[in-house]
C-alpha cells in the first residue's frame, strides 16, 4: 500500500518536473519566434545613424516616428492596394472554380471522376519553378507582361489542386439526403449547387480562404517576373524597390516590414482557429 | 418519359450527369491545362533549343543542353545544397513542429498565446524574412555580433553569410524558424483529429498522459508524419524566395539552389533554353526523389 503511495508521489514529481521542463523550452521558443519581430519593430522607430551608434539592445533613443510616413509618402499604399486587390480577385475566382470541380467530384457517379480527381491531386506536386519560362513567354504573348493582373492565372492556377482536394473531403461530409428531397422539389443539379451545397461548405471555403490568402499575400517568384514597373508591383516586390531605392536605410526598410507583416498577423489572430480546421481537413487524408 | 424502359432511364441520367460534371469541372480543368500540364510539356520542348528568349531565331540544338546539364558541376553542387537542405529541413522543423504540437496538444486551451506567437514566423513573407534575416546576420550591427561584442566585451564581427559552409547553415536556420510553425500546426491538426474516445479508454485502462502519447498518439500521427516530411522534401528541393532575396545564391555559389540557377540562365543571362533545360531536370530530380521517398517510407495506417 506504501509502495503505491510513494510510486504514485513519484511519478507525480517526475511529471511535474518534466513540465517544468517543457514549459522553460517553450518560452525559450517563444523568444526565438519573438526576438526578430522585436528587432524589426524597435529598430524601425530609430535613425539610421542611431542604430549604429546606440547598438541593438539599446531601446531607440529618442523614439524616430518619421520612417513611416516616410514609407507612406514614396507609395507605400500603392503596393499594399494592389495586393489586397490581387488576393480578394484571386480568392473569389478560385474559391468559386475549386467549389465548382469538388461538387461534381464528391456527390456525382460518372466516367472518369477517379481518374480527373487523381489528376488534379497529383498537380499538388507540380513545382511552380518548373512553369515559370512558359508562363513568362505566355504573358508576353497576351500582352499581359507586367499588368497586375497577369498573376490571376497562376495564382488561381496553382492553388486549385490542394482546394478541390480539401473541398472533395468536405462536400463528401454532407448527407446525401439533403440534395436528394430537393431533387424531388424539381431542383436540378445547379440550383442543389448554389442554394444547398454552396451555402453548406462555407466553413470549408473560408478555412481555404485563410489557408490560401497568406500565400498569395506573400507570393514572390511569379509577380518577380511577370511585373517590372514600380506602378504594378505588389507588397512582397515593394521590399526590393524600396531598398533599391534607400539602399543604407535600414530602419525605414524595417519599418516596410512591418506594415507589411501587420496585416496578416492582425488576420491571423482574429482567425487562427479557421487556419487549423483548414489544416486539419488537409491532413485527414494525408 | 413514361414509356420509356427504366433502363433508358437510367441512361438519360447518367447523360444529364455527366452533363452537369463536365461542366462544372471545365473552369478548374481548362486552368490547369493551361497553367500548368501546358507549361511543363513546353519545359522540355524549351529545353532542346539554345533561346534567348526574345529573338526569333530559336535554334534546334536535341540533347544538346541535357548533355551539358549531366556534366554541369554548377548544377550538381547546386543539387547537392538541396539535399542538404532537405535533410536538415526534415530533421530540424518536423521534429521541432512535432514537439511543439505535443506541448500544444497537452496544455490545452490555456497554451494558446503560445500557439499564436509561435506562429507568427510563418506570416512573414519569405521576402520579409530575408530582409530581417540579413539584418540579423549582419556582420557589423547584426544580432550575433551584437551577442557576442556582448558577451566578450570588446568589438566582435561575426560573417556568416559571407563565407561557406556558414551561409548555407544560417539559410538553413533562416528556414527552420520560418518552417517550424507550419508543421506545428500541421500536427496540431493531426492530434485534433484523434477520436477523444480512444484517450478516455486509455485512461480508464490505467495509461498515463505519457503512456497515451508515446504508445498511442505519435503513432496514429504516422500518416500525417509522413506526409509532412513529403511536403518538407518537395519544398526544400524546389526552394527558392528566401535564397534569392537573402543571399542570391552566393557567395560564391555557395548557397546556389537549383531554382535559383535556374531563375538566374533564364531571367538575368536570358539563356532560357539552358534555363528550360535546368527547370526540367529539377523537375525529373524532385519526382524521382518523391516518388522513391513515398516507396521507402511505408506506414501502417490501420487502427
Amino acid at each position: 500500500m506504501n509502495d503505491k503511495k510513494a510510486d504514485y508521489r513519484k511519478s507525480k514529481t517526475k511529471s511535474r518536473i518534466a513540465w517544468v521542463i517543457a514549459t522553460v523550452l517553450a518560452i525559450f521558443w517563444m523568444f526565438v519566434a519573438l526576438i526578430p519581430f522585436a528587432f524589426m519593430i524597435l529598430n524601425s522607430f530609430r535613425k539610421q545613424f542611431d542604430m549604429l551608434s546606440q547598438g541593438v539592445f539599446h531601446l531607440p533613443d529618442p523614439w524616430f516616428f518619421d520612417n513611416y510616413p516616410g514609407i507612406v509618402a514614396n507609395g507605400f499604399f500603392g503596393y499594399f492596394f494592389r495586393s489586397v486587390i490581387i488576393v480578394v480577385v484571386c480568392m473569389i475566382l478560385m474559391l468559386t472554380i475549386a467549389a465548382f470541380a469538388a461538387y461534381p467530384l464528391s456527390r456525382m457517379q460518372f466516367k472518369l471522376r477517379g481518374l480527373i480527381y487523381a489528376g488534379i491531386v497529383a498537380m499538388m506536386s507540380i513545382p511552380m519553378h518548373v512553369t515559370l519560362i512558359p508562363i513568362f513567354k505566355m504573358t508576353t504573348n497576351m500582352g499581359l507582361y507586367d499588368n497586375l493582373f497577369s498573376l490571376v492565372g497562376p495564382y488561381v492556377t496553382f492553388a486549385l489542386p490542394m482546394s478541390v482536394f480539401i473541398l472533395t473531403a468536405f462536400m463528401m461530409t454532407i448527407p446525401k439526403e439533403v440534395e436528394e428531397s430537393a431533387e424531388i422539389d424539381g431542383c436540378n443539379k445547379f440550383s442543389n449547387f448554389f442554394k444547398i451545397i454552396l451555402p453548406l461548405s462555407k466553413s470549408g471555403l473560408s478555412t481555404l480562404a485563410i489557408y490560401n490568402g497568406v500565400s498569395m499575400w506573400n507570393e514572390f517568384a511569379f509577380a518577380n517576373t511577370l511585373l517590372q514597373t514600380a506602378s504594378q508591383k505588389t507588397l512582397p516586390l515593394a521590399l526590393g524597390q524600396f531598398k533599391g531605392e534607400h539602399a543604407m536605410d535600414m530602419p525605414l526598410i524595417l519599418a516596410v516590414l512591418v506594415l507589411s507583416a501587420l496585416p496578416m498577423i492582425i488576420l491571423f489572430i482574429i482567425f487562427q482557429d479557421k487556419l487549423v480546421k483548414g489544416m486539419m481537413a488537409g491532413a485527414v487524408k494525408g | 418519359m413514361p414509356n420509356n424502359s427504366t433502363n433508358s432511364l437510367a441512361k438519360a441520367r447518367a447523360k444529364s450527369t455527366a452533363i452537369a460534371a463536365s461542366i462544372f469541372l471545365a473552369p478548374a480543368l481548362i486552368l490547369i491545362v493551361v497553367y500548368m500540364i501546358y507549361p511543363v510539356i513546353d519545359t522540355f520542348v524549351t529545353s532542346a533549343y539554345k533561346w534567348n528568349g526574345i529573338s526569333s531565331d530559336k535554334i534546334f540544338v536535341g540533347l544538346g543542353n541535357w548533355k551539358t546539364l549531366l556534366t554541369d558541376t554548377k548544377f550538381w553542387s547546386a543539387f547537392g545544397h538541396n539535399v542538404v537542405v532537405m535533410i536538415f529541413s526534415i530533421l530540424l522543423q518536423i521534429p521541432l513542429g512535432l514537439m511543439l504540437a505535443t506541448f500544444l496538444d497537452a496544455g490545452g486551451k490555456k497554451f494558446n498565446i503560445f500557439k499564436i506567437i509561435w506562429f507568427f514566423p510563418y506570416l512573414m513573407s519569405s521576402v520579409a524574412i530575408a530582409f530581417l534575416a540579413n539584418y540579423i546576420l549582419a556582420t557589423n550591427g547584426g544580432l550575433f555580433s551584437s551577442i557576442a561584442t556582448l558577451f566578450s566585451g570588446h568589438k566582435v564581427n561575426i560573417d556568416l553569410l559571407g563565407k561557406s559552409p556558414s551561409a548555407l547553415f544560417s539559410v538553413i536556420g533562416v528556414m527552420a524558424w520560418q518552417f517550424t510553425p507550419f508543421y506545428m500546426v500541421y500536427f496540431i491538426a493531426g492530434y485534433g483529429n484523434i477520436d477523444t474516445s480512444l484517450y478516455e479508454a486509455a485512461v480508464i485502462d490505467g495509461a498515463t498522459r505519457k503512456d497515451y502519447l508515446f504508445k498511442i498518439a505519435i503513432p496514429l500521427l504516422g500518416p500525417i508524419f509522413k506526409t509532412a516530411c513529403t511536403m518538407s522534401l518537395i519544398g526544400s528541393l524546389k526552394y527558392f524566395d528566401l535564397i534569392w532575396n537573402m543571399t542570391q545564391g552566393g557567395p560564391a555559389g555557395g548557397t546556389e539552389l537549383m531554382a535559383t540557377y535556374m531563375y538566374k540562365l533564364s531571367f538575368q543571362q536570358f539563356n532560357m533554353g539552358y534555363g528550360s533545360c535546368v527547370a526540367a531536370g529539377m523537375f525529373i530530380l524532385i519526382t524521382v526523389i518523391a516518388l522513391v521517398f513515398q516507396k521507402i517510407f511505408v506506414v501502417k495506417e490501420d487502427y
